[in-house]
């Protein structure tokens, strides 16, 4: 079954109708629907590029948060080999909105550390929908102490509505958590490449990606905060989101031009959760090239190269 | 000099535990009851059989099915002295001693050893829980730090498997001096940037879980194991209150971020030679039983310690011998 975004209807009801035709075909032999059933694939696929050839922000938040869409865990099982999960801050609890261990990317080994949201009720509220807790980036902290022990890149994936707005999660102290987690990212003497798969939000998502290299899907939003969030405090109408998305700049080609990340990793016509495997393999391709370019530095060079990038942040690029 | 002078060559050993075998040739399960063969639990790891309730098992046994091929080195541990405080309860301290060496054939709780896991080189150190509980004392610190310094000197992984019920209460305040001991112990190891892979068995409990059991850079618990600082008896006693079921094993731990993993025995072995691997920045391992490593690298022994452990009592006894 497709999950179909509201601005897909249209896109829907063609295919359907070719779905049907099919059925119908399969039912009666005499039948002939290839020609019309064919002419509808045409369109469904022309309209499909055509809607996301210009998709707008608010769209392009809805296509970030498709379910569909592969997750951390799709990334790690399908680029990763030997993954060892490791758990635990070592203090309170295992936090399942964020994955993380060892792994060999080719025959590297790596951490590997990223925010997985599930992919169905049980898994979205044990994962928590992909929104960590102080634990969780405390252990993010540790596995990244670890590798900077062991001399490992670390690759961090980055799909999170946000840190978990809940009274425990202040109590333990979530700013604290996802300062450290942020300060940790500019210590350590290894690379650090990271990939906004979904959504990149906020301080929980600039705690994993305060990266030597970033990357975003085609399609993966990137914001100080929700466009929902937004319009409700600035418009004062959570139903402004549109407005908020647009002026957000939270599109991976916006970021890009802003400086704020290094590359766009192209996505299939229609989303990555239309080829779940090409996008995993494009990913993949991204992360090892971006390994690859900071092959020539060492621990003082990376820890300076994130340093200059975010102190340089801000400075070049967008403005109308 | 102190340990290794007394370096033994790795032989198949392992299997031939001076260890007194139970007259019956039967044990029970402590969780289901179910009557166990003693060689069917032999082969099955110390397992049981029909509920998988993962029993103590002996360091030499614990190796044989660690190291590739079963074979591994003993690493002499420098001796303490006995009995500094003149310990007596009901019994003297002495004659628990020996008739703990009696019933076990080894001569104290811990056993350090080196050898090959997938072709990895690494040291590995046991607690012996049938000696004396696996008590922390003296012995068991000199242990901890004669692996660290023979892993820093050999530059290889330590990997530790804990068992033990505390501290040597017969040693009084010199078992409590072995959680710093042990603590500087684990610090030589990071200094030198060597993995330190704590692997933790049913119990450890009391001082043990307070120093090096919690150090590791990662930590893996056989399932069910009891890890805990104060024991369920002396929390329901001091609160009054029943315990939920599963308080303090592994798998709560797990739960509450105190370890890595919880991992069956019978794939710790390749569990291991996965994460040794990958921190030591090396290649995929070979899986699978492989056989003892060439006789070169067999009689390869460590090199001169330029010191003895600080402290390290009996090191004048070691070098005699
Ligand atoms: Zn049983």
């Amino acid at each position: 079954m497709t999950h179909y975004l509201e601005f897909e209807k249209p896109l829907a009801e063609i295919e359907g109708k070719a779905e049907e035709l099919r059925a119908m075909a399969r039912a009666s032999e005499e039948m002939d629907v290839d020609k019309e059933a064919e002419a509808l694939d045409r369109k469904a696929a022309d309209l499909l590029a055509e809607l996301y050839k210009k998709l707008d922000p608010w769209r392009k938040c809805l296509v970030a948060r498709h379910p569909g869409r592969p997750h951390c865990k799709d990334y790690i099982e399908a680029l990763f080999r030997e993954y060892t999960p490791l758990a635990g801050d070592r203090n309170f609890a295992d936090d399942h909105a964020v994955m993380g261990g060892l792994a060999r990317l080719g025959d590297q080994p790596v951490v590997v550390i990223g925010h997985e949201k599930g992919h169905d009720t049980k898994t979205r509220i044990e994962r928590n929908f992909g929104m960590a807790r102080p634990e969780g980036y405390r252990k993010a902290i540790r596995l990244m102490d670890l590798a900077d022990r062991f001399n490992l890149p670390v690759v961090t994936l980055v799909d999170t509505p946000g840190a978990y707005p809940g009274k425990g999660a202040e109590e333990r102290g979530q700013s604290e958590a996802i300062a450290r987690a942020t300060e940790k990212c500019l210590q350590i003497g290894v690379p650090l490449v990271s990939v906004i798969i979904g959504e990149g939000g906020s301080g929980g998502a600039v705690a994993f990606a305060t990266a030597n290299r970033v990357a975003m899907l085609e399609h993966s939003i990137y914001s100080v905060i929700s466009p929902e969030g937004c319009a409700s405090i600035l418009w004062k109408d959570a139903e402004k989101m549109r407005e908020a998305a647009e002026a957000l700049r939270l599109t991976a080609q916006d970021l890009e031009r802003l400086g704020v990340i290094d590359r766009i990793i192209d996505e299939p016509v229609g989303g990555a959760q239309r080829d779940r495997e090409a996008t995993i393999a494009a990913v993949g391709a991204t992360i090892g090239a971006m390994l690859d370019g900071l092959d020539g530095l060492d621990r003082e060079g990376l820890i300076q190269d994130r340093r200059t990038k975010f102190l340089d942040m801000g400075t070049k690029g967008l403005a109308a | 000099m102190n340990w290794i002078s007394n370096y033994v060559r790795p032989k198949i050993n392992s299997l031939f535990s001076r260890r007194e075998v139970p007259e019956n040739l039967w044990s029970k399960c402590e969780e289901c009851g179910t009557m166990l063969f003693h060689r069917e639990l032999s082969d099955n790891l110390h397992v049981c059989t029909s509920c998988d309730h993962h029993m103590a098992i002996c360091p030499r046994e614990r190796f044989a099915s660690l190291f590739d091929g079963g074979v591994f080195g003993e690493i002499e541990v420098p001796e303490t002295r006995p009995d500094p405080l003149q310990f007596r309860d009901q019994k003297k301290y002495p004659d628990r001693m020996k008739l703990a060496q009696r019933t076990t054939g080894e001569a104290e709780a811990m056993m350090v050893v080196q050898g090959e896991i997938g072709r990895t080189p690494i040291i590995a150190a046991a607690q012996d829980f049938s000696f004396m509980g696996g008590s922390m004392g003296m012995f068991v610190g000199n242990a901890i730090i004669t692996a660290a310094q023979a892993a820093v000197q050999m530059k290889r992984p330590l990997i530790l498997f804990s068992a033990a019920g505390g501290a040597r209460m017969q040693e009084g305040i010199l078992s409590l001096m072995q959680m710093p001991r042990t603590t500087v112990a684990v610090e030589m190891l990071k200094e030198a940037g060597l993995p330190y892979i704590v692997v933790l068995t049913h119990p450890t409990t009391g001082g043990v879980t307070a120093s090096y059991a919690m150090l590791g850079d990662v930590h893996i618990a056989e399932p069910n194991a009891l890890i805990c600082f104060a024991g369920p008896r002396v929390i329901e006693q001091t609160i009054r209150e029943k315990l939920p079921e599963g308080f303090q094993r592994a798998e709560y731990l797990l739960d509450h971020g105190m370890l890595d993993r919880v991992t069956h025995r019978k794939n710790m072995r390749d569990e291991l030679i996965t994460i040794t691997r990958m921190l030591l920045g090396e290649g995929p391992a070979i899986m699978g039983d492989l056989p003892a490593p060439s006789p070169e690298t067999e009689q390869q022994a460590p090199p001169p310690a330029d010191t003895a452990p600080t402290g390290a009592e009996g090191s004048a006894e070691a070098e005699k011998a």
